[in-house]
Protein backbone atom coordinates (compact mmCIF):
# COMPACT_ATOMS: atom_id res chain seq x y z
CA UNK A 1 0.00 0.00 0.00
CA UNK A 2 1.78 3.12 -1.20
CA UNK A 3 0.90 6.67 -2.03
CA UNK A 4 2.34 9.31 -4.30
CA UNK A 5 1.21 12.86 -3.55
CA UNK A 6 1.87 15.79 -5.85
CA UNK A 7 0.90 19.44 -6.09
CA UNK A 8 0.51 20.81 -9.59
CA UNK A 9 0.47 24.57 -10.15
CA UNK A 10 -1.86 26.67 -12.23
CA UNK A 11 0.27 26.27 -15.34
CA UNK A 12 0.38 22.49 -14.90
CA UNK A 13 3.86 22.84 -13.46
CA UNK A 14 4.90 20.50 -10.64
CA UNK A 15 5.33 22.25 -7.27
CA UNK A 16 5.81 19.47 -4.77
CA UNK A 17 5.83 15.70 -4.55
CA UNK A 18 6.11 13.12 -1.84
CA UNK A 19 6.04 9.30 -1.70
CA UNK A 20 4.79 7.57 1.40
CA UNK A 21 3.08 4.41 2.58
CA UNK A 22 0.21 3.77 4.91
CA UNK A 23 0.74 3.89 8.64
CA UNK A 24 -2.55 2.12 9.36
CA UNK A 25 -2.93 -1.63 9.84
CA UNK A 26 0.70 -2.11 10.79
CA UNK A 27 2.08 -0.32 7.74
CA UNK A 28 5.57 1.10 8.09
CA UNK A 29 4.73 4.47 6.52
CA UNK A 30 7.22 3.94 3.71
CA UNK A 31 6.40 3.72 0.04
CA UNK A 32 7.12 0.43 -1.72
CA UNK A 33 6.97 1.57 -5.30
CA UNK A 34 9.25 -0.22 -7.73
CA UNK A 35 12.11 1.88 -9.09
CA UNK A 36 10.43 2.33 -12.47
CA UNK A 37 7.32 3.63 -10.70
CA UNK A 38 9.10 6.86 -9.78
CA UNK A 39 8.66 8.38 -13.20
CA UNK A 40 5.56 6.35 -14.09
CA UNK A 41 3.72 7.81 -11.11
CA UNK A 42 4.46 11.34 -12.25
CA UNK A 43 3.38 10.41 -15.74
CA UNK A 44 0.12 8.86 -14.53
CA UNK A 45 -0.68 11.81 -12.29
CA UNK A 46 -0.06 14.37 -14.99
CA UNK A 47 -2.08 12.31 -17.46
CA UNK A 48 -5.00 12.55 -15.08
CA UNK A 49 -4.99 16.35 -15.34
CA UNK A 50 -7.19 15.97 -18.42
CA UNK A 51 -9.77 14.26 -16.25
CA UNK A 52 -9.49 17.06 -13.69
CA UNK A 53 -10.37 19.62 -16.32
CA UNK A 54 -13.40 17.61 -17.30
CA UNK A 55 -14.67 17.11 -13.80
CA UNK A 56 -13.84 20.43 -12.19
CA UNK A 57 -16.66 22.47 -13.72
CA UNK A 58 -19.24 19.80 -13.08
CA UNK A 59 -18.56 19.82 -9.37
CA UNK A 60 -19.14 22.46 -6.72
CA UNK A 61 -16.91 20.78 -4.19
CA UNK A 62 -13.18 21.41 -4.07
CA UNK A 63 -12.59 17.73 -3.44
CA UNK A 64 -13.29 15.93 -6.74
CA UNK A 65 -12.95 12.42 -5.26
CA UNK A 66 -11.57 9.66 -7.43
CA UNK A 67 -11.06 11.00 -10.91
CA UNK A 68 -8.91 8.46 -12.69
CA UNK A 69 -7.33 5.03 -12.48
CA UNK A 70 -4.57 3.24 -14.29
CA UNK A 71 -3.77 -0.42 -13.67
CA UNK A 72 -4.25 -0.68 -9.93
CA UNK A 73 -3.48 2.97 -9.26
CA UNK A 74 -6.32 5.30 -8.37
CA UNK A 75 -6.03 9.05 -8.41
CA UNK A 76 -7.93 11.40 -6.13
CA UNK A 77 -7.89 15.13 -6.72
CA UNK A 78 -8.47 18.24 -4.64
CA UNK A 79 -8.60 21.63 -6.30
CA UNK A 80 -7.80 24.84 -4.48
CA UNK A 81 -9.76 27.97 -5.26
CA UNK A 82 -6.92 29.25 -7.43
CA UNK A 83 -6.84 26.06 -9.51
CA UNK A 84 -3.81 24.49 -7.90
CA UNK A 85 -4.24 20.74 -8.02
CA UNK A 86 -3.48 18.36 -5.15
CA UNK A 87 -3.23 14.87 -6.65
CA UNK A 88 -3.02 11.70 -4.61
CA UNK A 89 -2.19 8.43 -6.31
CA UNK A 90 -2.88 5.31 -4.26
CA UNK A 91 -1.80 1.80 -5.01
CA UNK A 92 -2.78 -1.16 -2.78
CA UNK A 93 0.09 -3.35 -3.94
CA UNK A 94 2.79 -1.56 -5.92
CA UNK A 95 4.93 -4.66 -6.36
CA UNK A 96 2.17 -6.19 -8.46
CA UNK A 97 1.90 -3.30 -10.89
CA UNK A 98 3.51 -4.41 -14.17
CA UNK A 99 4.38 -0.99 -15.58
CA UNK A 100 6.59 -2.26 -18.39
CA UNK A 101 4.47 -5.11 -19.78
CA UNK A 102 1.14 -3.44 -19.44
CA UNK A 103 -1.46 -4.46 -22.04
CA UNK A 104 -4.98 -3.11 -22.14
CA UNK A 105 -7.32 -5.62 -20.60
CA UNK A 106 -5.18 -6.62 -17.65
CA UNK A 107 -6.51 -3.68 -15.75
CA UNK A 108 -9.62 -5.50 -14.62
CA UNK A 109 -8.06 -8.82 -13.59
CA UNK A 110 -6.62 -8.68 -10.07
CA UNK A 111 -2.82 -8.77 -9.93
CA UNK A 112 -1.50 -12.12 -8.68
CA UNK A 113 0.08 -10.99 -5.45
CA UNK A 114 -2.87 -8.88 -4.50
CA UNK A 115 -4.99 -12.03 -4.76
CA UNK A 116 -2.61 -13.87 -2.47
CA UNK A 117 -3.07 -11.49 0.39
CA UNK A 118 -6.48 -10.26 -0.62
CA UNK A 119 -7.78 -10.77 2.87
CA UNK A 120 -5.29 -8.28 4.27
CA UNK A 121 -5.47 -5.75 1.48
CA UNK A 122 -9.27 -5.77 1.32
CA UNK A 123 -9.30 -3.63 4.42
CA UNK A 124 -6.86 -1.09 2.99
CA UNK A 125 -8.14 2.28 1.87
CA UNK A 126 -6.51 1.98 -1.53
CA UNK A 127 -8.21 -1.36 -2.21
CA UNK A 128 -11.56 0.45 -2.18
CA UNK A 129 -10.68 3.77 -3.77
CA UNK A 130 -14.31 4.84 -4.13
CA UNK A 131 -15.61 3.74 -0.77
CA UNK A 132 -16.96 6.39 1.60
CA UNK A 133 -14.25 5.62 4.17
CA UNK A 134 -11.49 6.23 1.66
CA UNK A 135 -13.12 9.39 0.40
CA UNK A 136 -13.54 10.70 3.91
CA UNK A 137 -9.93 9.93 4.83
CA UNK A 138 -8.62 11.59 1.70
CA UNK A 139 -10.92 14.56 2.21
CA UNK A 140 -9.56 15.16 5.71
CA UNK A 141 -5.98 14.65 4.51
CA UNK A 142 -6.46 17.13 1.67
CA UNK A 143 -8.06 19.61 4.07
CA UNK A 144 -4.97 19.54 6.26
CA UNK A 145 -2.64 19.87 3.35
CA UNK A 146 -4.71 22.79 2.05
CA UNK A 147 -4.35 24.54 5.38
CA UNK A 148 -0.58 24.08 5.32
CA UNK A 149 -0.47 25.17 1.70
CA UNK A 150 -2.31 28.40 2.54
CA UNK A 151 0.20 29.12 5.30
CA UNK A 152 2.98 28.44 2.84
CA UNK A 153 1.60 30.89 0.28
CA UNK A 154 1.32 33.57 2.98
CA UNK A 155 5.08 33.45 3.39
CA UNK A 156 6.30 36.67 1.77
CA UNK A 157 9.29 34.92 0.27
CA UNK A 158 7.08 32.47 -1.62
CA UNK A 159 5.87 33.46 -5.08
CA UNK A 160 2.83 31.90 -6.75
CA UNK A 161 3.68 28.79 -8.79
CA UNK A 162 7.12 28.57 -7.23
CA UNK A 163 8.35 25.09 -6.26
CA UNK A 164 7.67 24.44 -2.59
CA UNK A 165 10.95 23.69 -0.85
CA UNK A 166 9.92 24.43 2.71
CA UNK A 167 10.87 21.58 5.04
CA UNK A 168 8.12 22.72 7.40
CA UNK A 169 5.49 22.19 4.73
CA UNK A 170 6.93 18.77 3.88
CA UNK A 171 6.84 17.63 7.47
CA UNK A 172 3.26 18.89 7.86
CA UNK A 173 2.18 16.85 4.84
CA UNK A 174 3.98 13.81 6.23
CA UNK A 175 2.26 14.26 9.56
CA UNK A 176 -1.16 14.51 7.89
CA UNK A 177 -0.40 11.41 5.81
CA UNK A 178 0.59 9.47 8.90
CA UNK A 179 -2.55 10.56 10.71
CA UNK A 180 -5.17 9.87 8.08
CA UNK A 181 -3.90 7.53 5.35
CA UNK B 1 9.85 50.02 42.99
CA UNK B 2 10.46 48.27 39.73
CA UNK B 3 7.32 46.20 40.21
CA UNK B 4 5.23 49.29 40.88
CA UNK B 5 6.41 50.81 37.63
CA UNK B 6 5.76 47.53 35.84
CA UNK B 7 2.15 47.18 36.93
CA UNK B 8 1.45 50.85 36.38
CA UNK B 9 2.89 50.60 32.90
CA UNK B 10 0.93 47.46 32.06
CA UNK B 11 -2.31 49.00 33.30
CA UNK B 12 -1.69 52.04 31.17
CA UNK B 13 -0.79 49.91 28.15
CA UNK B 14 -4.02 47.94 28.47
CA UNK B 15 -6.05 51.10 28.93
CA UNK B 16 -4.61 52.84 25.90
CA UNK B 17 -4.91 49.71 23.76
CA UNK B 18 -8.58 49.41 24.67
CA UNK B 19 -9.64 53.00 24.30
CA UNK B 20 -7.36 55.04 22.10
CA UNK B 21 -5.93 52.86 19.40
CA UNK B 22 -7.34 52.21 15.94
CA UNK B 23 -6.91 48.52 15.11
CA UNK B 24 -6.29 46.84 11.80
CA UNK B 25 -6.26 43.20 10.83
CA UNK B 26 -3.00 41.55 11.86
CA UNK B 27 -2.72 39.89 8.45
CA UNK B 28 -2.72 43.24 6.70
CA UNK B 29 0.27 44.34 8.74
CA UNK B 30 2.06 41.00 8.47
CA UNK B 31 1.62 40.68 4.73
CA UNK B 32 2.43 44.32 4.00
CA UNK B 33 5.63 44.17 6.00
CA UNK B 34 6.47 40.79 4.50
CA UNK B 35 6.06 42.10 0.97
CA UNK B 36 8.24 45.06 1.82
CA UNK B 37 11.06 42.91 3.13
CA UNK B 38 10.78 40.45 0.24
CA UNK B 39 10.91 43.31 -2.25
CA UNK B 40 13.99 44.77 -0.55
CA UNK B 41 15.59 41.34 -0.77
CA UNK B 42 14.92 41.31 -4.51
CA UNK B 43 16.12 44.88 -5.06
CA UNK B 44 19.27 45.02 -2.95
CA UNK B 45 21.71 42.60 -4.49
CA UNK B 46 25.42 42.09 -3.95
CA UNK B 47 27.67 43.95 -6.38
CA UNK B 48 28.15 42.11 -9.69
CA UNK B 49 25.37 39.61 -9.06
CA UNK B 50 21.84 39.50 -10.43
CA UNK B 51 20.02 37.57 -7.76
CA UNK B 52 22.19 37.27 -4.65
CA UNK B 53 20.65 39.40 -1.97
CA UNK B 54 22.86 41.69 0.08
CA UNK B 55 21.22 40.91 3.40
CA UNK B 56 23.38 43.34 5.34
CA UNK B 57 22.10 46.10 3.08
CA UNK B 58 18.54 44.90 3.68
CA UNK B 59 19.12 45.05 7.45
CA UNK B 60 20.52 48.55 7.13
CA UNK B 61 17.64 49.69 4.95
CA UNK B 62 15.04 48.28 7.35
CA UNK B 63 16.80 50.01 10.22
CA UNK B 64 16.82 53.28 8.31
CA UNK B 65 13.11 52.99 7.54
CA UNK B 66 12.42 52.20 11.17
CA UNK B 67 14.44 55.21 12.26
CA UNK B 68 12.29 57.48 10.07
CA UNK B 69 9.16 55.86 11.50
CA UNK B 70 10.41 56.23 15.07
CA UNK B 71 11.10 59.94 14.68
CA UNK B 72 7.39 60.51 14.00
CA UNK B 73 5.89 57.68 15.98
CA UNK B 74 7.17 59.06 19.28
CA UNK B 75 4.86 62.05 18.90
CA UNK B 76 1.86 59.77 18.46
CA UNK B 77 3.02 57.71 21.41
CA UNK B 78 3.35 60.73 23.69
CA UNK B 79 0.01 62.13 22.58
CA UNK B 80 -1.80 58.90 23.39
CA UNK B 81 -0.06 58.29 26.69
CA UNK B 82 -0.42 61.84 27.99
CA UNK B 83 -0.18 61.21 31.68
CA UNK B 84 2.93 59.05 31.64
CA UNK B 85 5.11 61.79 32.97
CA UNK B 86 8.85 61.65 32.73
CA UNK B 87 10.71 58.41 33.02
CA UNK B 88 13.15 59.05 35.82
CA UNK B 89 15.61 56.35 34.80
CA UNK B 90 16.43 53.96 31.98
CA UNK B 91 14.79 51.05 33.78
CA UNK B 92 11.49 52.87 33.60
CA UNK B 93 12.13 53.60 29.94
CA UNK B 94 12.47 49.87 29.35
CA UNK B 95 9.21 49.14 31.15
CA UNK B 96 7.31 51.80 29.26
CA UNK B 97 8.67 50.66 25.88
CA UNK B 98 7.64 47.11 26.58
CA UNK B 99 4.32 47.55 28.40
CA UNK B 100 3.00 50.69 26.73
CA UNK B 101 4.85 51.18 23.46
CA UNK B 102 4.80 47.66 22.08
CA UNK B 103 1.32 47.10 23.49
CA UNK B 104 0.00 50.24 21.83
CA UNK B 105 1.36 49.59 18.36
CA UNK B 106 1.69 45.82 18.08
CA UNK B 107 -0.44 44.44 20.94
CA UNK B 108 2.43 42.37 22.28
CA UNK B 109 4.32 42.85 25.52
CA UNK B 110 7.93 41.79 25.21
CA UNK B 111 9.58 40.73 28.42
CA UNK B 112 12.37 42.97 29.71
CA UNK B 113 15.30 40.74 30.55
CA UNK B 114 19.05 40.74 30.88
CA UNK B 115 19.28 44.07 32.65
CA UNK B 116 22.80 45.40 32.77
CA UNK B 117 24.03 48.53 34.49
CA UNK B 118 24.15 50.35 37.80
CA UNK B 119 21.15 50.27 40.16
CA UNK B 120 18.14 52.39 39.26
CA UNK B 121 18.68 56.08 39.72
CA UNK B 122 22.46 55.88 39.54
CA UNK B 123 22.90 55.66 35.80
CA UNK B 124 25.17 58.68 35.93
CA UNK B 125 27.76 56.51 37.63
CA UNK B 126 28.88 55.27 34.24
CA UNK B 127 29.28 51.84 32.77
CA UNK B 128 27.09 50.40 30.05
CA UNK B 129 23.33 50.45 30.55
CA UNK B 130 21.41 47.93 28.51
CA UNK B 131 18.41 45.62 28.48
CA UNK B 132 16.90 42.96 26.25
CA UNK B 133 13.37 42.76 24.93
CA UNK B 134 12.23 39.19 24.43
CA UNK B 135 9.30 38.85 22.03
CA UNK B 136 7.13 35.84 22.82
CA UNK B 137 5.30 36.33 19.57
CA UNK B 138 6.21 38.61 16.73
CA UNK B 139 3.29 39.90 14.65
CA UNK B 140 5.66 40.94 11.87
CA UNK B 141 7.03 37.47 11.35
CA UNK B 142 3.85 35.38 11.27
CA UNK B 143 3.86 32.79 8.41
CA UNK B 144 7.44 33.73 7.50
CA UNK B 145 10.09 31.23 6.52
CA UNK B 146 13.41 32.73 5.52
CA UNK B 147 14.73 31.93 2.02
CA UNK B 148 16.84 28.76 2.06
CA UNK B 149 19.76 30.16 0.08
CA UNK B 150 22.15 29.31 2.90
CA UNK B 151 22.81 32.94 3.81
CA UNK B 152 19.51 34.46 4.90
CA UNK B 153 19.52 32.30 8.03
CA UNK B 154 22.83 33.82 9.11
CA UNK B 155 22.57 37.37 7.81
CA UNK B 156 19.02 38.67 7.61
CA UNK B 157 17.34 40.20 10.65
CA UNK B 158 13.80 40.01 9.35
CA UNK B 159 12.19 42.37 11.88
CA UNK B 160 15.04 44.86 11.91
CA UNK B 161 12.61 47.73 11.38
CA UNK B 162 11.84 47.52 15.12
CA UNK B 163 15.44 48.39 16.01
CA UNK B 164 15.23 51.50 13.88
CA UNK B 165 11.91 52.49 15.43
CA UNK B 166 13.36 52.31 18.94
CA UNK B 167 16.47 54.20 17.93
CA UNK B 168 14.47 56.95 16.21
CA UNK B 169 11.85 57.29 18.92
CA UNK B 170 14.32 57.42 21.80
CA UNK B 171 16.51 59.90 20.00
CA UNK B 172 13.59 62.32 19.92
CA UNK B 173 13.37 62.14 23.71
CA UNK B 174 17.06 62.81 24.28
CA UNK B 175 18.33 59.27 24.48
CA UNK B 176 20.85 57.97 22.03
CA UNK B 177 20.64 54.19 21.98
CA UNK B 178 21.97 51.34 19.98
CA UNK B 179 19.40 48.65 19.23
CA UNK B 180 20.00 45.38 17.48
CA UNK B 181 18.62 41.86 17.29
CA UNK B 182 20.61 39.17 19.02
CA UNK B 183 18.40 36.20 18.17
CA UNK B 184 15.32 35.40 16.10
CA UNK B 185 13.11 32.31 16.01
CA UNK B 186 13.09 32.62 12.22
CA UNK B 187 16.76 31.70 12.28
CA UNK B 188 16.02 28.68 14.43
CA UNK B 189 16.88 30.30 17.76
CA UNK B 190 14.92 29.68 20.94
CA UNK B 191 13.56 33.20 21.21
CA UNK B 192 13.35 36.53 19.45
CA UNK B 193 15.44 39.02 21.36
CA UNK B 194 16.54 42.63 20.87
CA UNK B 195 19.34 44.26 22.81
CA UNK B 196 18.96 47.97 23.56
CA UNK B 197 22.03 49.79 24.85
CA UNK B 198 22.04 53.36 26.09
CA UNK B 199 24.85 55.31 24.48
CA UNK B 200 24.28 58.64 26.17
CA UNK B 201 21.66 61.16 27.17
CA UNK B 202 21.61 63.92 24.59
CA UNK B 203 21.91 67.51 25.74
CA UNK B 204 20.30 70.37 23.92
CA UNK B 205 23.06 71.37 21.62
CA UNK B 206 23.25 74.52 19.61
CA UNK B 207 24.13 74.14 15.96
CA UNK B 208 27.84 74.73 15.43
CA UNK B 209 27.45 77.91 13.39
CA UNK B 210 24.85 79.51 15.63
CA UNK B 211 26.10 82.69 17.28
Amino acid sequence: MSYHFAIVGTRDNPLFDLDFGTSKLGGDGLSHFKPEAAHMNQFILHASLDMVEEVQWANKDLYLKKIDSYQNNSIHCFLTATNVKFLLLMNPDPSATPYSQHTPGTTTSPPPRAAANAKHSATLLAANPSSPQTEEAVRVFMGEVYESYVKCTLNPFYRANQIITSPIFRSRVQAAAKKYL
Amino acid sequence: MATATTSKASRMGEEIWKTRVDKISAEVLTLTYGTLVAQLCRDLTLPNTASQTDYLAVNAELDRMGYAIGLRLIEDFLAKSQNTGHCSNFREVAEVISKVGFKMFLNVVPEVRGWQGPPAGEEGAGGPVAFSLVLEENPLAEFVELPDDGRAQDELWYSNVLCGVLRGALEMVQMQVEARFTSDVLRGHESTEMRVTLVRYLQDELPADDD
